[in-house]
């Protein structure tokens, strides 16, 4: 496994956890063992809310409004990768879904599945990280529960998790809003975070410098909404990249997306690690990445909002909605000839020669 | 991105464009051996840029697809065994079997692993003395050096429990039989720049003279096959046929002679029967005598199996640039990626799973 390459981590488990180098069976089994893993190890880390009352759930304030929730789960191989790790990925995960839906993130709920034999000292780096992309993001983690299952049967670690957050803008964003016109815009370059897994992953490492771009969006959105630009949908750039996000967003709005290639950002180093593999960046996951569809005619404020925000230096207007035809994204390249933006039917797997 | 970019310039894509409809006085049919070509012509849309005189038809250049089905079954069978890690490239992962795929042998509980090099096959093997580790080797002659070089690996480090399930085939025997065929209608060839990379390109100088086709050697950007056609189209127009290299900057005429010296160690010519085309005399590899430890097939005494091809399936007719995708009346109706009838609608090379991803019009909207 990868060392880590980041942020400073204190490596040390609070005793009595260090007594314990690997998570044991025992660790999630409801007795002593499982009540200084979490005293030790989460309550330590996450010192809020039900967590201090020990409570079987967190009780939270109501607030007037509309509110958004979301649910989501973590099983990325390796654990740890160049630029973050399971725990980063959960969080800023979780938080991107809930600011997709202009809401501004104030709660998490973690539930990991331990491996039994997960070294300890990966457990409290990860959680450490869950705290500081937690802290960062300006979220509270208010609940979690722990298990752990035989070795074999979990992939080191999985972590589930739900999300709370607040919606206080005035308007709708959904794909329904979305109409032709509508300009489409993204904050940054492309493929980053599927291009970090695959150069640590197993058979297919190479060198690279290619970090992931996991981030939390929801500052910059709001920053956006704050702005008053008139956005109609928002939607991060995960597992399938632009690509599938786009078709999803084109078939539920019933339009067509023309994108232009040469407007999309792609990193030279991340370029050429997808052609070395033939993978297409536009269909790469990213943990950083979204597509504001807003009125054509706020386009450039949105750009320029988006471009004095540290998430969103290199935004770019990609793209536009047309009526026709419905449900198709379309990409024109730096030749001048347009082709189809499908949606894939499975992963992309890299080419044979 | 550099030596990317100068290969994708719009003016120089437009000028070549230009030059190539000035040249063209009559109708040419052209073939792109290898899919890699394929999917760059279809995904950057070089076919739009040249005269309608011109056809492209694609060639048998994809490894995955021309891999017999008998012999995606034999994987099939091997990757089941409960001692076996079978390894792979991730391409042939989801190419149809009879009965199913080594993605469903995968769900079933098969250790399958998608590698990249076939030396990490060997590296997986040194880390698990207890199981057999058994390699896909498939491909054209462009993966045969560095599969040859972990079977010789293998031998020379005495690692036991590495064996390979042997598909190799070769370029200019599928090019003669396409030109021998009665269907034939290829005049002129775009040949495989990588292929020609390893081996170089003094195999061709026969062929194009037995059957007076001019070929041309050429790259995988829009600028190189841009070139290629206009370089071939060019000879076609002047009565000539010769061999021609577009692809200098990665080809040179007698190859990658330490390749080819590993390549020869390892392996000798055999015919072979390749997916929807048939049995092509001298056109594959298999294993020589003093390496046949490390064959799978005999190994592992795998029985002969005998397998059946979808009827409606066009896909041979495809390989050999008879048909276009589309013109199959399965095409993206009851033949997707997600329910293949044929390779050629799987591999990320296969020139149906080119038209269906980069042209296709779903059919909600298509009138």
């Amino acid at each position: 496994m990868l060392e880590p390459v980041d942020h400073v981590v204190t490596f040390s488990c609070p005793v009595p956890i260090r007594d314990y180098p690997q998570v044991l069976l025992a660790h999630g089994g409801g007795g002593k063992l499982m009540h200084q893993l979490i005293d030790k190890m989460f309550m330590s880390s996450f010192s809020r809310l039900s967590f201090e009352d020990c409570h079987d759930s967190a009780v939270l304030p109501v607030f007037s409004g509309r509110m958004a929730f979301t649910t989501d789960s973590y099983v990325v191989h390796p654990l740890i990768f160049p630029g973050g790790d399971i725990g980063t990925l959960a969080v800023n995960g979780t938080v991107n879904d809930l600011a997709m839906a202009g809401a501004r993130p104030l709660y998490l709920s973690l539930s990991f599945i331990l491996e039994e034999g997960l070294p300890m000292e990966t457990l409290w780096r990860i959680t450490q990280s869950i705290k500081r992309a937690a802290d960062a993001a300006g979220v509270t983690i208010a609940t979690g529960d722990t298990k752990v299952v035989d070795k074999g049967k979990g992939d080191g670690m999985f972590i589930t998790t739900a999300g709370i957050g607040v919606v206080e803008y005035d308007g709708e964003i959904s794909p329904g809003r979305v109409r032709p016109g509508d300009a489409v815009i993204l904050n940054g370059d492309l493929a980053r975070h599927g291009m970090a897994i695959m150069a640590v992953r197993e058979g297919l490492e190479f060198e690279s410098s290619i970090e992931s771009d996991t981030a939390p969006l929801s500052d910059i959105v709001q920053t956006l909404l704050k702005e008053k630009v008139r956005v109609h949908c928002l939607r991060d750039l995960t597992r399938g990249g632009l690509s599938s996000a786009l078709n999803e967003i084109a078939s539920a709005a019933h339009v067509s997306i023309e994108l232009e290639e040469s407007r999309i950002p792609v990193r030279e180093d991340v370029a050429a690690a997808c052609e070395m593999l033939g993978l297409d960046p536009f269909y790469v996951a990213n943990e950083g990445r979204f597509v504001a569809f807003v009125e054509a005619q706020d386009a450039q404020r949105c750009l320029d909002v988006l471009r004095g925000h540290p998430l969103g230096a290199q935004a770019q207007w990609i793209g536009i909605c047309v009526a026709r035809p419905e449900g198709v994204v379309t990409l024109k390249n730096k030749i001048g000839a347009t082709r189809i933006l499908d949606m894939l039917s499975g992963d992309q797997l890299p080419r044979i020669c | 991105m550099k030596y990317i970019d100068e290969y994708r310039d719009p003016k120089f894509a437009r000028k070549l464009s230009r030059e190539i409809h000035r040249i063209t006085t009559k109708p040419h049919v052209l073939m792109e051996v290898c899919g890699g070509q394929t999917h760059s012509i279809v995904k950057f849309g070089i076919d739009t840029l040249l005269p309608r005189a011109i056809e492209l038809v694609h060639g048998p250049g994809c490894p995955v697809c021309v891999t017999p089905l008998e012999l995606i079954d034999k994987a099939i069978v091997l990757a089941s065994r409960k001692d076996v890690i079978f390894v792979s490239f991730g391409d042939m992962l989801r190419v149809p079997g009879s009965a199913k795929d080594l993605f469903s042998v995968k769900a079933q509980g098969g250790d399958i692993r998608v590698i990249y090099s076939p030396l990490d096959a060997l590296k997986i093997a040194q880390e698990n003395p207890g199981k057999e580790v058994v390699f896909f080797a498939v491909g054209f002659e462009t993966t045969a050096p560095a599969n040859a070089m972990a079977v010789f690996q293998a031998k020379t480090q005495g690692i036991k429990n590495f064996s390979m399930l042997v598909s190799h085939v070769l370029v200019p025997p599928a090019m003669e039989a396409i030109l021998s065929s009665p269907a034939n209608r290829v005049q002129g060839f775009l040949a495989a720049g990588h292929v020609c990379t390893v081996m170089g390109y003094t195999e061709y100088g026969p062929i194009a003279r037995k059957y007076r086709v001019p070929i041309v050697v050429t790259g995988f950007e829009p600028i190189d096959i841009l070139q290629g056609v206009y370089m071939c189209v060019k000879q076609l127009e002047e009565g000539r046929c010769e061999v021609e290299n577009q692809y200098a900057r990665s080809v040179v005429k007698d190859g990658n002679v330490h390749a080819i010296a590993m390549v020869r160690n390892v392996f000798e010519v055999v015919s072979r029967k390749w997916r929807g085309v048939g049995p092509i005399p001298k056109s594959g590899f298999r294993l020589k005598e003093e390496f046949r430890a490390f064959d799978a097939e005999i190994k592992f005494a795998v029985e002969e199996l005998k397998a059946e091809e979808s009827a409606e399936c066009v896909s041979g007719l495809v390989l050999q640039g008879v048909k276009k995708p589309h013109e199959c009346p399965a095409f993206a109706s009851r033949c997707t990626p997600e329910h293949p009838l044929g390779a050629t609608m799987v591999s990320s090379e296969g020139a149906c799973a080119a038209y269906y991803r980069y042209r296709n019009i779903p059919h909600s909207v298509r009138v």
